[in-house]
């Protein structure tokens, strides 16, 4: 089973220090993808931060407190933004990089299936299907919605680097591998660089999906070698002569591959195992890329060295910061950039011997995360899209006391950010999702004319009066925006006057000001034709008489349509 | 991919707000209920215009009942306009002089007025009464759709999946200004395409977006913008339907001064260009006239209200010169509505609060050109907190448009205007000649029709110029139940003398209808 899904083409000669993986032939597109046509053709030349990674000392409030959690979270409640904004941006980051406790493992959450009993544990049982597979989705995309330090916003992003396809047949259709594999990378999202780089090597997920269980002396399998160094590590650079990649050479991907024979998984055990008859016994001899070092044979303990060898190269670290940077910050990385932050982002990783969070922390303290030009500029992933709402609006799903309605509500999330061409545990290929590394679009990849009309779906239904319906057993659990509520939680005189509570929606809600035409047609959507004080006397005519459901719904559906209006613009996809 | 759905969701309603001057417009769906509104069920070419004002149009100070004025200066002095300078249209009825062009219009058979239209247990809210207008339920009900929205629903599930397709190419509504209309809301989405503003059509015409600034979020805007404009499924339809037609008349103001008129003069050009679009929602706000509503001195016919009257009034003129230009005036009948009129006494700081009923004007070479219903009764004793009782609910005007426009069944009328009130009586908005026909209106009239004397007692005599045919005359009353059949038989050509028999029918309004063939015409006559 060959799991390299994309061609390569020859590098083009761009100013990357090294080449990203370019879209081939028989690279199986999302459902409905289309690259639009109105995307970059060429990297935006906007002007970029001359900032640096020096710590950011400007104004702290709740703009600089919201830009941070969009970024380091998936969207927060107004109540969490001003907290934030009402502690030091030390004690905000203190806590986000404080791990929730270890999470239990999923159960089977879905009834009606006799071959997987609802409630189940499966993780570590005999149980394994496509039940189970939705079931350890369902339970990740619920941990994502409710975690509020970095650490699911980091698994996913060593989900997308580290990347195992959990369920597809070209996967690796074991969800107890599955959940292991996401285990590891949530035990260590904030954790160490090149300690999960050796775990993930003899993870069974991964044995299984890049080939190495079938890696021998024998019969030798690249695949993993060869995705360990182009994707996982050194990443690959410029085509300097045949087979030459700058960072590492052909010749080193067949030395990698020798290094890690041997290495098995076990269904029954679900777990890995070594096996020293078929592990190549030689020794392996690598290019100048590598200082021309030799790794002798070290039975089970080998695959360690060549992880250290990778690692004592610095385009390693360079090779992580550039990914940390676009999975934070934005996708161009000029020569300022380069300059300023990367190098010396990839100096401190190198330094404190790979780990991760000390670094990250440098990153979203820095004056250059703060800088204005850095703010609003990432068009939101699917997942930010889908759970930033629900988080920023404060959507109560059903108690998790509730099992089955928790998972399905959970999995119409996976459904809807799936829609949108961010399938959780199914990234499209082995490099990831295109959004963060296919120049120039980059980001700009989420956006087409299937992902839009879905996107605005989903915010259309979570603003209805009758919510995004989860349909459980024939019980109905709509998702949806109590914005009554949400106004009512404003400060009494902010809710009671319509052009100070559009601002908070605002605010709330885009990363950035609207422009005074935009806040009329606002008002005039929330007051059609009629003075603002009329505003005043319906909020309150309602707050009078709270019960009175015709007075209820007629503040309700305009503050709705206001809702519907904001999560139609441009900006709101935006973070 | 495998892919099981065991997870059952609401329909995928596919709704497509876009960007129009960086603002969404919704290309909502079409639903079914629309359809057989917009005549795609019956192929009809004709075009509902309907005309919001939103915040609660004074009517007592734009149809003016000149047979009150005792009690009207008795209740509102300080607002009520002069009687002398009251421009008559019929009878003892008058309008603002601001509205002289409505008046023109009026006399040239291209307005009718109802009076005294509202709805049982009338409510003071805004937003509450909006909803009731738009939702056409019944005022302690909450329905989440709009009258028109339901209509198409039930005409084509599904919307809007698959739309547009071959059958409707079109945007089966749509709402022009800021004011998303829940006119055309169906029961998951709303059935229109909103332009909210005029400069927004204009950048739908040219494809262009609003400016970013230059930086990278900009950057990330614009394409998201692009690709909003570039998604929307009815650009196309609409920039080609804009491109075969242009506005001909020259009374349109200068674009920027009369919104209405700005929003009119789209719609004409869409219909003209070949739109199939059946109804357009436009809508003109500023009727909220607590205070200062006139000018002092002059009358009192200056001021806020007189000038969104003049407006409207103005906006009409030029929405009707435009189409008869463009050869489609007979495709186009029009309404407006209010959520609620205001109270008969004003307040002191020359002002008027909310109230209940009030006039509607309908508009186009096809509507009944006549005033239906009697004028509104000002009490002598009327106090701060009377409110005008309606006469004639709303919703008969909308079932008799549904009916008399559209050809919608009266058994879908029902379902799709549930009350407990039952069905509504019958209000001929419509010139009966254009309900089944497509005859000029110019040859509508039954020539020389009159009754008199007006007022009668026990007995009237209507004449009229027969053409030698099937003649039926019928007495209706005010909301348009038959309550005496005159004539019913074949008539010789020439002048026609007939006793109209009204002894034992109770004093008030009657209208007097004559129809011969395609021609009809309606006469009021009040009986004593």
């Amino acid at each position: 089973m060959n799991r390299r899904t994309f061609l390569r083409k020859p590098a083009a000669p761009v100013a990357a220090l090294f080449e990203r993986p370019a879209a081939g032939s028989d690279q199986s597109p999302g459902k409905g993808e289309t690259v639009n046509t109105i995307a970059n053709k060429e990297l935006p030349t906007a002007p970029r931060s001359l900032a640096g990674i020096a710590p950011y000392t400007g104004p702290w409030g709740p703009v600089q407190a919201a830009h941070l959690l969009r970024r380091a979270t998936f969207g927060s409640s107004r109540d969490e933004i001003n907290t934030a904004a009402s502690q030091s941006l030390t004690q905000v980051l203190d806590r986000l990089f404080t791990a929730p406790a270890t999470p239990e493992p999923p159960v089977i959450g879905f009834s009606g299936d006799p071959d997987f009993p609802f409630g189940s544990q499966f993780v570590t049982g005999n149980i394994e299907g496509w039940t189970a597979r939705c079931s350890l989705r369902a339970w990740w995309m619920g941990l994502m919605l409710k975690d509020t330090s970095l650490v699911e916003k980091m698994t996913l992003f060593w989900h997308n680097h580290f990347v195992v396809l959990i369920d597809t047949d070209a996967g690796i259709l074991n969800s107890r591998f599955g959940y292991r594999y996401v285990a590891l990378l949530r035990e260590q999202a904030l954790g160490n660089f090149k300690q999960l780089a050796k775990d993930v090597t003899i993870e069974p997920a991964m044995l299984s999906f890049l080939n190495g269980t079938d890696n021998s002396a024998d019969a030798p399998n690249e695949n993993y070698g060869r995705e360990l160094l182009e994707l996982f590590t050194i990443g690959k650079g410029r085509i300097i002569g045949p087979g030459n990649y700058t960072t590492y050479t052909e010749s080193d991907v067949q030395a990698a591959a020798r290094v890690l024979t041997g290495w098995q998984y076990s269904e029954e055990n679900i777990n890995s195992f070594f096996t020293e008859s078929r592990h190549e016994p030689g020794p392996k001899q690598f290019s100048s890329a590598f200082g021309n070092r030799v790794i002798t044979n070290q039975g089970d303990q080998e695959y360690k060295t060549l992880i250290d060898l990778i690692f004592d190269r610095p385009e390693t670290a360079a090779f992580l910061v550039r990914k940390l940077y676009r999975w934070f910050i934005y996708y161009v990385i000029d020569a300022t950039t380069e300059a300023n932050v990367i190098q010396p982002l990839a100096a401190q990783l190198r330094q404190n011997g790979y780990n991760v969070a000390p670094v990250l922390r440098t990153l979203l303290a820095s004056e250059h995360f703060f800088d204005a030009v850095n703010i609003g500029c990432m068009i939101k992933s699917p997942m930010d899209f889908v759970l930033g709402t629900l988080r920023q609006m404060s959507v109560a799903l059903p108690p998790e006391s509730e099992l089955e309605p928790s998972y399905n509500c959970w999995y119409a999330l996976v459904d809807s950010a799936e829609r949108m061409q961010q399938f959780i545990g199914n990234p499209p290929n082995v490099a990831g999702w295109p959004a963060y590394w296919q120049t120039p679009q980059y980001y700009e990849m989420w956006i087409n004319a299937m992902t839009l009309r879905w996107r605005n779906e989903y915010t259309n239904e979570l603003s209805s009066n009758y919510g995004y319906v989860v349909i459980v057993n024939g019980v109905s659990y709509p998702l949806k925006i109590e914005i009554i509520e949400w106004v009512q939680s404003l400060p009494a005189a902010t809710a009671a006057d319509c052009n100070l509570l559009i601002l908070e929606l605002v605010k709330q809600l885009l990363p950035f000001p609207l422009t005074a035409n935009q806040l009329t047609f606002l008002n005039d959507t929330l007051l059609p034709g009629l003075p603002d004080f009329e505003w005043t006397v319906e909020w309150q005519d309602f707050l009078s008489d709270p019960n009175d459901m015709a007075k209820r719904n007629a503040v309700d559906s305009k503050l709705r349509a206001v809702l519907r209006q904001i999560m139609g613009l441009a900006e709101y996809h935006l973070a | 991919m495998q892919r099981r759905h065991f997870l059952q969701t609401t329909a995928a309603a596919t709704v497509l707000p876009t960007l129009l001057g960086g603002l969404p417009i919704s290309a909502h769906g079409f639903a079914p209920n629309l359809f057989e509104l917009t005549g795609g069920a019956t192929q009809t070419d004709r075009v509902l215009v309907i005309i919001q004002l939103t915040g609660g149009n004074d009517g007592l100070n734009t149809i003016i009942p000149l047979d009150q004025y005792t009690n009207l200066m008795r209740a509102r002095a300080n607002v009520a306009i002069a009687q002398n300078r009251v421009l008559p249209l019929r009878g003892a009825t008058g309008i603002h002089p601001a509205m002289v062009k409505v008046k023109n219009l009026f006399d040239n058979g291209q307005i009718g007025i109802v009076q005294n239209v509202g709805y049982p247990e009338a409510n003071g809210s805004h937003f509450q009464s909006t909803d009731t207008w738009t939702s056409a339920a019944d005022s302690n009900v909450l329905l989440p759709s709009g009258w028109g929205g339901r209509y198409l629903n039930n005409e084509y599930p599904g919307f809007p999946v698959d739309y547009p397709n071959a059958q409707a190419p079109h945007p089966l509504a749509i709402t022009i200004g800021s004011v998303a209309s829940n006119v055309v809301q169906g029961p998951v989405i709303n059935m229109g395409m909103a332009i909210n503003s005029t400069s927004s059509f204009q950048q739908l015409l040219t494809g262009s977006v609003d400016t970013a600034p230059n930086t990278l979020a900009g950057h990330e805007l614009t394409f998201i913008r692009q690709m909003v404009r570039q998604t929307d499924v009815y650009s196309t339809t609409l920039q080609q339907a804009a491109a075969r037609a242009q506005n001909l008349s020259p009374l349109y103001p200068t674009a920027g001064v009369n919104e209405l008129a700005d929003q009119l003069k789209i719609v004409a050009q869409l219909v003209a260009g070949g739109l199939q679009t059946r109804v357009y929602v436009c809508s003109l706000g500023g009727f909220d006239t607590h205070s200062s509503q006139v000018d002092t001195g002059d009358g009192n016919t200056t001021g806020e209200h007189a000038k969104l009257l003049s407006l409207i009034s103005v906006a009409l003129d030029a929405f009707q010169d435009d189409l008869r230009r463009l050869r489609v005036q007979d495709r186009v009948v029009g309404m407006t509505f209010s959520e609620f009129g205001r109270r008969m006494v004003s307040n002191s700081a020359k002002g008027t609060d909310h109230g209940e009923a009030g006039p509607m004007i309908v508009f186009g070479t096809s509507v009944n050109p006549i005033i239906h219903g009697p004028n509104p009764t000002i009490p002598a004793d009327a106090t701060f907190v009377d409110n005008l009782p309606m006469q004639i609910d709303f919703r008969s005007v909308y079932a008799s448009i549904l009916k008399d426009w559209f050809q919608v069944p009266q058994a879908t009328i029902n379902a799709l205007l549930p009350s407990s009130v039952g069905q509504f009586p019958y209000v001929p908005v419509i010139r009966q000649g254009t309900v089944t026909g497509s005859t000029p209106a110019a040859e509508l009239e039954v020539t020389g029709f009159s009754v008199f004397p007006n007022p009668a007692r026990e007995r009237a005599t209507a004449t009229f110029e027969c053409q030698g045919g099937h003649v039926q005359m019928v007495l209706r009353d005010v909301v348009g139940r038959e309550v005496r059949r005159v004539l019913d038989r074949a008539m010789p050509q020439g002048q026609c003398q007939v006793p109209v028999d009204v002894s034992g029918l109770k004093a008030g309004l009657y209208y007097c209808h004559v129809r011969e063939g395609q021609r009809v015409s309606a006469r009021s006559l009040s009986v004593l």
